[in-house]
């Protein structure tokens, strides 16, 4: 597998307006998902006068710390429906943007280590037919073929039983994805607007009309979060609750290496998922860190026990070294379903949960957002994702269905 | 990794412990007498706080009892440890919400 070349890029790709007095959309948080959101919006929508406002640096958050994993092979109706649709749109991303975003469609394994999660790979792969995404299931010998540096003897801890593979599943490159999203959307009209931090909503009764922020107050017609780990932050703000608990989870890098691992491996089982990028480097997470927790770091047993899996799977990995370790805030729900929706609060939307998972939603989530916020009523990908779901007990129950290491 | 202080066993690593989510969530009085939507409160919602959270935490691999900590989310640091019996300590984190929609 040859790396590849990277391409230039312009010296600027979106400019830093000045926040206007008003908009019809106020989108808050700039990462994957409010981008794609707002770029949507324009492209889909016709809905132009839009903001993001990001409190930091585009793409500076969970966007910047994931490890980059895009596939569709989730166990239930509505999850492979919108997590398919999200896969579609990567596959036209690079066109669609004309912008190089390294999507790399490797496949991705899902080990299997115990017959219980045999049988649930079994299943799931039954499931992700019907639903029309590809999937098969390999024995180890398979798995062997498919990523030749694994380890498939029956002398470890956990031996590999086989595993599922999806073909389309793979990899992109995380920040290319964000920019080729800033750069069209700022191109559409869209204003993007770092370095603002909104503290506070403005309310006219049930409704919302604008937010103030460490800029000044903005108006806006409708306000669209897309905050991740800090939604609960705002949302107390706005006066509502939603269901998620926050998390620090941790991901890691290797130094550089020649090019050893031709595929995606996640294993929920020993808990680890490891992918190599196209600078050649080892990308490896695990599992979030159990406490609360707002710090963008986590504790080193987590990394300790991450390693241990990784080499036991992968025997060469024991030599390489640990380049950096990092720790971003996840959004989890009790379900491992996102949340997208409309909010208590009138014209207000919600969309966050997306836990460990959301980079490989970042497209699918966008289109269903945008649509979502424009005629202020869910799109049919995101109809089952409500906050009502949690009343009515209609929950989609993706925790360890889908093979995540949610 | 944290070092907790375990207020039966002393200060003992992270590892040694596994954690309980929000403590002072009570069980409804009656729970027939919740609507929906407060029984959707009561088994999905947990605050969710930047800052000093009231927490449960058991120690799994000692003594086995569970306790209750306040660690501020931020900054990881575990500002008071106390037993079941004992009160949560005045003024250090605010009551979950759930409950204080129930009194």
């Amino acid at each position: 597998m040859n790396q590849r070349e990277l391409p230039q890029h312009p010296d600027f790709l979106w400019s830093n307006p000045e926040p206007k007095k008003s908009y019809d959309v106020v989108i808050v948080g700039g990462g994957g998902h409010g981008l794609a959101t707002a770029y949507y919006l324009a492209k889909n929508h016709g809905i132009t006068n839009v903001a993001v406002l990001e409190r930091g640096w585009l793409a500076g958050g969970n966007m910047a710390r994931n490890t980059t994993i895009i596939r569709s092979n989730y166990l239930w109706d509505e999850s492979a429906a919108i997590y398919e649709h999200s896969l579609k749109l990567w596959e036209g991303l690079e066109e669609e943007l004309g912008y190089d975003i390294f999507f790399s469609q490797r496949g991705v394994l899902n080990l299997a280590h115990t017959l219980q999660d045999q049988r649930d790979s079994v299943r799931r792969v039954e499931a992700n037919r019907l639903n029309g995404v590809d999937a098969e299931w390999v024995d180890a010998q398979q798995v062997k073929e498919l990523c030749p540096i694994i380890n498939i003897n029956d002398d470890i801890r956990y031996p590999v039983m086989g595993g599922t593979f999806q073909p389309r599943a793979g990899i992109a490159k995380h920040d290319w994805v964000a920019w080729g999203y800033a750069r069209r959307a700022d191109e559409l009209g869209v204003d993007l607007i770092q370095n603002c931090e909104v503290t506070g909503f403005v309310m006219d009764g049930d409704r919302v009309v604008g937010v103030e922020t460490s800029r000044g107050r903005i108006n806006a017609g409708k306000v669209a979060l897309c905050a991740a780990g800090h939604t609960s932050v705002l949302a107390d703000m706005a006066g509502f609750r939603v269901p998620i608990q926050s998390h620090p989870l941790q991901a890691l890098v290797s130094e550089l290496h020649e090019m050893v691992h031709p595929t995606v491996v996640m294993s929920n089982h020993v808990h680890v998922y490891v992918s190599q990028a196209h600078k050649g480097e080892l990308v490896m997470g695990a599992g979030v860190d159990t406490y609360n927790g707002y710090g963008q770091r986590g504790s080193f047993h987590v990394i300790e026990h991450q390693m241990s899996a990784a080499v036991e799977l992968f025997p060469i990995f024991a030599r390489a070294h640990l380049l950096r370790t990092w720790g971003g805030i996840v959004d989890v729900t009790l379900d491992a379903s996102p949340v997208m929706g409309r909010s208590p609060v009138d014209q207000m939307y919600v969309n966050c949960g997306w836990g460990t998972g959301g980079f490989k939603a970042v497209p699918g989530a966008g289109w269903a957002y945008a649509h979502t916020i424009a005629h202020d009523e869910p799109h049919q990908l995101n109809r089952a994702f409500g906050l009502e779901r949690f009343v009515s007990g209609d929950l989609i129950d993706e925790h360890g269905a889908a093979a995540v290491a949610h | 990794m944290m070092l907790i202080e375990c207020p039966y066993c002393g200060p003992r690593n992270e590892p040694e412990f596994a954690y309980g989510g929000q403590a002072h969530v009570a069980y409804p009085e009656d729970p027939n007498a919740l609507s929906d939507e407060e029984w959707a409160q009561y088994l999905f919602y947990r605050d969710n706080p930047q800052g000093a959270y009231a927490e449960r935490w058991v120690h799994s691999a000692g003594c086995r009892k569970w306790f209750n900590a306040i660690r501020n989310t931020r900054t990881y640091e575990i500002q008071h440890v106390y037993r079941l019996d004992q009160a949560r300590p005045d003024g250090a984190a605010p009551a979950p919400t759930t409950s204080r929609q129930e009194a």
